[in-house]
């Protein structure tokens, strides 16, 4: 036990479904080479998109679950079953380690907009509700990542997804991490997945969020550049498994890193426009719970989206916690784009990622700062100096905030 | 269609739904306890029986009753046979 009579909470396994790649070295080798997960989806175009630009995950087999395992599942829900199988692989936990109540799923979800369209299509098509088929409701739910990954895990613990917006994955992690920290799970198996069709984007495309720089879109997002005009939307699936520090200890398994804090917070204030102090809240909250000083952390790995309004306003934060001296700052969606619900498990997957395999990412497409995102210490050029301390944010619609402190060393 | 023809169609039709090994799909095989089916997989397997014979299924306590594959096999025969 720790101080207070809370537990500390290990990082021992990771797992990814990403535009980056489907595997840690390929998505390490895009994250050191800087290599662009986004492309051009030109049907969005002819659908009437004011911007066809997108993620895509490639090479994905869906094939390592049957058709009727899938019958219930949306896409991102198999994305998301691989990603927990590689990071349970990786931390080493057997099947039958996980198949008891001290072992919970946490995800972040906020939609699973194709199936709500496939079942209304079906009803339509056949004009009668029992044509519909029996997988639809399961997957239309947006906690069909967790109910579906229970069944086939079959962990005996908590089971939730959790809708935050853009900060779901961020949230989910650092709720996992809590209920770990006051030895109510053992384990949590927690991350974030997220849709990437075009049925989900549409009504976010036409609030004139994405970027519209067509010609190359490896540099379409701009995190903190002065030239960013809006995110790029993506999407994946991401695991991470926490599990409480002495028991992964006992049981000799490789630790990649501790889970410190975790802060939330909300705005209370507007709907699309993050305040001026909200994830500065969420950022001291978890750094007093991790009882680090702002200045031990040595990489902030932002949630920065490339909108003019967001990428000021979390600029705006970070100076109100770190004042004139910030430390090393990147923003992974210049390479990803947004994930959106996955965004935030992402980060620490991505981070975590590179503290493994020595190097921090830099921010890709940043060259020069406007007024709002001044001062900040922005990374250029890819460290070889892997994150030691870290604080990831995320932040979501409506003014819901994630800030999640790792130790990797 | 011949009734080998009809039973050849339900057989291949609910392999091919439902992931099946026709080695394991004799006529007595119980759809539950042999085959791996559940309740809600007989929501699908009607939509798949109608897909392939174009007919409507409004007997929904007969296929309740439905327990192995030759009550299938029977039951869709004696809707052809209705039916024309």
């Amino acid at each position: 036990m720790a101080a207070q009579g809370l537990h500390r909470v290990s990082i021992t396994g990771i797992g990814i479904v990403s535009c980056l790649g489907n595997d840690l070295e390929t998505v390490g080798t895009a994250l050191r080479e800087g290599r662009s997960g986004l492309v051009i989806d030109p049907q969005r175009t002819e659908l009437g998109f004011r911007s066809p630009l997108t993620g895509q995950i490639n090479n994905f087999d869906p094939k390592i679950l049957s058709r009727k395992q899938r019958k219930s599942m949306p896409d991102f829900a198999v994305w998301a079953y691989a990603s927990a199988r590689d990071a349970l692989d990786l931390a080493g936990l057997s099947a039958a380690a996980i198949e008891n109540e001290q072992t919970g799923l946490i995800y972040g979800c906020d939609s699973s907009c194709i199936a709500a369209v496939e079942q209304v299509d079906a009803l339509l098509q056949r004009g009668e509700t029992k044509g519909i088929g029996s997988g639809q409701i399961f997957r239309s739910m947006t906690s069909t990542v967790t109910m579906n990954l229970n069944t086939l895990l079959k962990t005996k613990g908590a089971c939730w997804s959790l809708s935050s917006a853009c900060s779901s994955g961020g949230h989910a992690i650092g709720q996992a991490a809590d209920l770990i920290r006051l030895g109510r799970q053992e384990r949590v198996i927690c991350g974030g997945a997220q849709e990437i069709n075009w049925q989900s984007m549409c009504s976010f495309d036409g609030l004139g969020a994405f970027s519209t720089r067509v010609d190359d879109p490896a540099t379409a997002c701009r995190p903190f550049d002065a030239d960013r005009d809006g995110l790029v939307p993506s999407g994946g699936a991401a695991t991470v498994v926490l599990e409480r520090y002495d028991l992964a200890e006992q049981r000799g398994a490789t630790i990649l890193g501790e889970l410190l804090g975790y802060g939330f917070s909300s705005d209370g204030e507007q709907l699309s426009v993050p305040s001026e102090d909200g994830l500065s809240r969420a950022m001291q909250s978890a750094l007093q719970q991790s009882g680090l000083a702002a200045n031990e952390i040595d990489y902030l790995c932002a949630h920065a989206t490339s909108t003019p309004a967001g990428d000021a306003a979390e600029a705006g934060n970070i100076r109100r916690v770190f004042g004139a001296k910030t430390p090393r700052i990147s923003a992974l969606k210049a390479l990803t784009g947004h994930e959106l619900w996955m965004s935030g498990a992402a980060q620490v997957v991505y981070t975590t990622i590179m503290a493994q395999q020595g190097f921090t990412t830099a921010s890709y497409n940043f060259e020069r700062s406007d007024e709002g995102t001044a001062g900040l210490n922005i990374l250029r050029e890819t460290d070889s100096k892997p994150p030691g301390k870290v604080l990831c944010n995320s932040a979501g619609f409506g003014g819901t905030n994630s800030s999640l402190v790792i130790a990797f060393n | 269609m011949t009734e080998a023809e009809v039973i050849e169609l339900i057989d291949s039709s609910l392999a091919e739904e439902f992931e099946l090994d026709r080695a394991d799909m004799g006529p007595t095989a119980n759809l539950y306890e042999d085959l791996g089916l559940d309740s809600l997989d007989t929501v699908d397997m009607v939509i798949v029986l109608e897909g392939a014979f174009e007919f409507k299924i409004r007997e929904e306590e007969a296929v309740r009753a439905i327990r192995t594959l030759d009550d299938i096999h029977r039951f869709v025969l004696a809707k052809i046979e209705q039916e024309s």
